[in-house]
């Protein structure tokens, strides 16, 4: 196990080296000179190069680079130059909001995905099955902003149950916070359950032929703890795999429902540095994302060799 | 899906005698809105349409009428036009992005596949870092420094999708290249240029195409993404997404501005994702007979 753990680490460093690299190269290389956005276009060209001195925009790449990368390992991610926040600080805001979404969209999505699989697979090739199979293949061509919009719309417009955007934070009302998230963990949730539900009735349909079923059935056990007990269990592993898949997709549809539903997260945080330009915050974000998707990814395979001995052995 | 499975399990059912495997009306439904649509982007300047960025203030959110079909946007704008002037912008960067994927992805994949070595572990390792950024935050960023215009776009959504067809390809081309047939063909002493064309291209290539499929329906979603976050092609181009984001501020007035382009968007992706899906079942059977 820990040969296998070591064997991860190292090729985690390499990529993590890239990703910070690439990172960097987009800010630095692609058009848009930093000065010039941050000056204006009215600056004199003295000025301009005055600042990149100072900036230390005028010093060749590759040491930039390496000194941009000393100073993240040193914790320091540079300093919005529009509101003087530190990229930690904002983000550090920011980040246990895009948690909360995430965490209670990934709940919701199990909630739904994981029932209605077990309820296919029990009776798989029936009435329900086929139209919960085709309702998941049709929720997998709807976009997040779209079912966002829709249960908007639902919700917020004609209804009126649920507030359509704002957010307040848990610490100062419960409640309020999670009806602020209920809209927007739905969304997500809408776009996760089809996946889950997909890969799990595949696998329970496996599953639910297997002899050791046929005995729990034998002795006499209910039929609730034969599926979701004895049944699920040998899809643990799966569960595990799609959510790892999911991460990426989950970031991704976090930025466009922060964006929707004004939560103040971190994938707000990003459009907005975009919108006003603010390249610091938006290569610190980049690089905070990034890193910890790459870093998630690993936790996911490290669970997924504690669970699986052939994985750390090399035989799968 | 439910059709296509119900096929499948007849054919199991029936055994190896029937050759045929019936579509379903879902999948010629699915082509019949396909072509369409594209028939409709493509002849969007001939048909006899009022000007898409045409504003007329004091038509502002009209109902449909015989001057506009569909009614007018927020601006006046007339919503039939924009609608189909919309699909150009979505079909175009949804068909040619995964293009860029499909020969770069496809050429590194076999070639990647087929020597094996050094190689193959530079170019896997080199896409893992590209899959490494969420591709949604990876595309925000480098639109927000290229600036926006529809060929940075369609670039960058196809250089997203390079891995994934890297990945179809490569496997593709693994169980391909111990087969009889190249080994034969080896053996006959013919060059890896010929190999690879002549004998292992013409089998990599229909899985390739039933992703291609499934890498338009993905790219459209991610092109509306962008635009309906307002970072797409710039206004006054209309694209389904930056019509869905203008109709979303007046939701509570006129849904049908945010309705119409987004079942226009549902069902082209739908479409393509069907297609997509059908002839993937077809070309491997392994995941047909699930």
């Amino acid at each position: 196990m820990l040969s296998f753990i070591a064997r991860r680490l190292l090729y985690l460093l390499p990529v993590l080296l890239a990703v910070s690299l690439l990172t960097f190269l987009i800010a630095s290389l692609l058009p848009g000179d930093l000065a010039y956005v941050i000056l204006g276009d009215q600056a004199t060209p003295e000025k301009v190069a005055a600042l990149r001195h100072d900036m230390g925009l005028d010093e060749p790449v590759w040491w930039r680079y390496l000194s941009w990368l000393g100073h993240v390992l040193e914790g320091d991610f540079g300093r919005s130059f529009r509101t003087g926040q530190t990229v930690l600080q904002a983000v550090g805001e920011r980040l246990p909001v895009s948690f909360e979404l995430m965490f209670f969209a990934e709940i919701a999505g199990l909630a739904i995905g994981v029932p209605v699989a077990i309820a296919c697979a029990v009776r798989s090739g029936g009435a329900f099955d086929r139209f919960m199979t085709g309702s998941a293949f049709g929720m997998l061509s709807v976009p997040t902003f779209l079912s966002a919009i829709l249960l908007i719309y639902l919700f917020a417009v004609e209804l009126r149950w649920l507030p359509a955007t704002g957010y307040v934070p848990f610490g100062e009302d419960p409640m309020a916070n999670l009806r602020f998230m209920v809209l927007p963990a739905l969304t997500l949730a809408l776009a996760e359950w089809p996946g889950i539900m997909r890969v799990l009735r595949s696998d329970m349909i496996a599953t639910l032929q297997e002899d050791y079923i046929a005995l729990a059935k034998a002795k006499g056990l209910k039929a609730s703890r034969i599926l979701f007990v004895h049944a699920l269990k040998p899809s643990s592993l799966t569960l595990i795999t799609i959510t790892g898949i999911n991460i990426g997709r989950l970031i991704g549809g976090a930025v466009i429902v922060e964006t929707i539903f004004a939560l103040p997260g971190i994938g707000r945080l990003l459009v907005g540095a975009i919108y006003t330009r603010d390249l610091i915050i938006l290569q610190g974000v980049v690089l905070v994302v990034a890193g910890g998707f790459v870093l998630m990814n690993f936790v996911v395979d490290m669970l997924y060799a504690v669970l699986d001995p052939r994985i750390r052995h090399g035989h799968a | 899906m439910a059709t296509l499975e119900l096929v499948i399990d007849e054919d199991v059912a029936s055994g190896p005698v029937t050759r045929t495997r019936r579509l379903g009306p879902l999948f010629w439904a699915a082509v019949g809105w396909t072509i369409f649509i594209l028939a409709a982007a493509a002849s969007a300047g001939l048909l006899p349409l009022p000007s898409p960025t045409d504003m007329d203030m004091l038509e502002r959110r009209a109902a449909p009428s015989v001057l506009h079909w569909l009614g007018t946007d927020g601006l006046g704008r007339d919503e039939l036009a924009r609608l189909i002037f919309g699909a150009r912008v979505s079909l175009t960067v949804g068909l040619c992005g995964p293009v860029i994927g499909l020969t770069i992805g496809g050429a590194l994949g076999m070639l990647s596949g087929y020597f094996r070595g050094r190689f193959e572990s530079l170019v896997v390792g080199s896409m893992d870092v590209l899959l490494a950024f969420p591709p949604l935050i990876l595309a925000l960023a480098v639109t927000a420094y290229l600036g926006q215009s529809l060929l940075n776009l369609t670039c960058i959504l196809g250089v997203l999708g390079i891995p994934a067809f890297m990945r179809v390809a490569r496997a593709a081309t693994l169980t391909l290249a111990r087969r009889e047939f190249v080994i034969a063909a080896q053996a006959l002493g013919a060059t890896h240029a010929r190999i690879l064309l002549r004998e292992l291209l013409p089998n990599v290539l229909l899985p390739l195409l039933a992703f291609f499929l499934l890498g338009v329906a993905v790219t459209i979603v991610a092109e509306g993404a962008l635009s309906f976050l307002g970072l797409g092609v710039p206004p006054p181009i209309s694209s389904w997404g930056s019509m869905i984001g203008e109709g979303r501020e007046s939701l509570e007035i006129a849904p049908r501005l945010a309705f119409m382009p987004a079942i226009a968007m549902f069902l082209t992706v739908l479409s393509f994702n069907l297609i997509g899906d059908t002839l993937r079942a077809l070309t491997d059977p392994r995941q047909g007979a699930l």
